[in-house]
């Protein structure tokens, strides 16, 4: 249902302010929301006053920088800090992105960071990803065939046939795009898979080794699993890989009308 | 701490759309005045069936200046949901997801929704 308000125990409340050092110059404002399990508290936004000229350019690193130096308390997923691991997606400057691949000179202002919109959030920009996991489960990721594969080699695929697959291959499951779609937003109890799933469904819908193609799109043939979708578009709008779940979900809707006839 | 007591973060007010998706919004929008208006035309009609009487009160609501930016509203509504319906065919037979033209084809729908609206409402106050 569509919600305009958070609820009472996740209302933001104003934080602390953590000065930058004295003689900075390129003083630059990270507000960071900061959600303590343990206290039972509400989320609170605090301010880091970052010297840019002691800084790496990206938002990941500032971030890091804030861990190592000023707070050792805020957490956030890291890994590859190069944009193939999907860990440090985040709300950053109002859209979902990669802190690694967002440098900070594209910011005006200050730069506020918070957890991936609409979620459960287990510790400061740390969202609970149980749901969408769940969701990526239920579409069955993985080849699924009735044949037996040739004795002696792979099962082989055509120039033509592998690049149907390009576009969607390429997601690393950061969930930026489910996020930011307010279809996901209204439809939290999994009902609607959301884009980054479909995106993976149509990767296998597509896959001419696949030979479960009619089960998938059975599976998928669902007012609320595929059909939520409203081609709002802030899926494609937002993916920090330039991918575009959207025209995947309307390959799947194809699909399921090309079927009838 | 038990997971159902975790806060949800920030969503629909803390987030900065690209116009591209307010588009999007407003065809939800217009759709919605347009159940409405819907309503004010079948008053209209049902009214003309009425009598003369009711007919006159009808046109002289509809013709007072709060019911012409009603109607403008109305006329605005329809051509916007028109226009962007057609857009949404071309999404639905696979055309025009790409950002670029997404942005293109979004800036000819409301070029063609003001355009529409400005000459029915010409052509409507000439008469």
């Amino acid at each position: 249902m569509v919600e305009f308000a958070l609820p009472a125990n996740s209302k933001v409340q104003p934080g602390k302010t953590h000065k930058a050092p004295p003689g900075a110059k390129r003083v630059r404002t990270f507000k960071v929301y900061r959600y303590d399990p343990d206290s039972g508290a509400n989320p609170r936004l605090d301010s880091f006053e970052i010297d840019l000229d002691d800084c790496g350019p990206m938002v990941l690193d500032a971030l890091l920088k804030i861990k190592d130096e000023v707070d050792q308390t805020v957490t956030f997923r890291r890994s590859c800090r190069e944009g193939i691991c999907g860990s440090c997606a985040m709300n950053i400057d109002g859209s979902n992105t990669l802190a690694c691949l967002k440098p900070i000179e594209d910011i005006k202002g200050d730069v506020k960071i918070y957890p991936l919109p609409h979620m459960p959030v287990v510790k400061d920009l740390v969202p609970d990803l149980t749901v969408p996991y769940a969701q990526f489960a239920s579409i069955k990721p993985w080849i699924q065939t009735e044949s037996p594969p040739p004795p002696d080699r792979e099962r082989l695929q055509s120039v033509e046939d592998r690049a149907k697959l390009d576009g969607m291959w390429e997601c690393i499951l950061c969930f930026c795009c489910s996020t930011s779609c307010p279809s996901y937003w209204w439809n939290g109890d999994a009902r609607y898979l959301g884009p980054a799933i479909l995106l993976q469904a149509a990767r296998w819908i597509h896959d001419s080794r696949d030979e479960y193609t009619g089960e998938r799109l059975d599976f998928l043939e669902d007012p609320f699993k595929l059909y939520r979708c409203h081609t709002i578009m802030n899926c494609t709008a937002t993916c920090p890989k330039g991918l575009n779940p959207a025209k995947a979900i309307a390959s799947i809707k194809a699909k399921l009308v090309e079927r009838r006839f | 701490m038990t997971p159902s007591n975790r806060p949800l973060s920030p969503h629909l007010l803390n987030y900065r759309y690209p116009l591209l998706v307010l588009m999007s919004g407003t065809h939800r929008a217009t759709g919605v005045v347009l159940s409405i208006g819907t309503l004010l035309l079948t008053y209209w009609i049902a009214a003309a069936a009425y009598g003369p009487e009711s007919f006159d009160r009808a046109s002289r609501l509809l013709g007072s200046p709060i019911g012409y930016l009603v109607l403008f509203g109305f006329s605005f509504s329809l051509f916007y949901h028109l226009a962007n319906g057609v857009r949404h065919l071309l999404w639905d037979i696979g055309w025009g997801f790409e950002l670029p033209v997404a942005r293109k084809s979004g800036a000819v729908m409301v070029a063609v929704t003001l355009a529409c609206t400005v000459v029915t409402w010409i052509a409507a106050l000439s008469h």
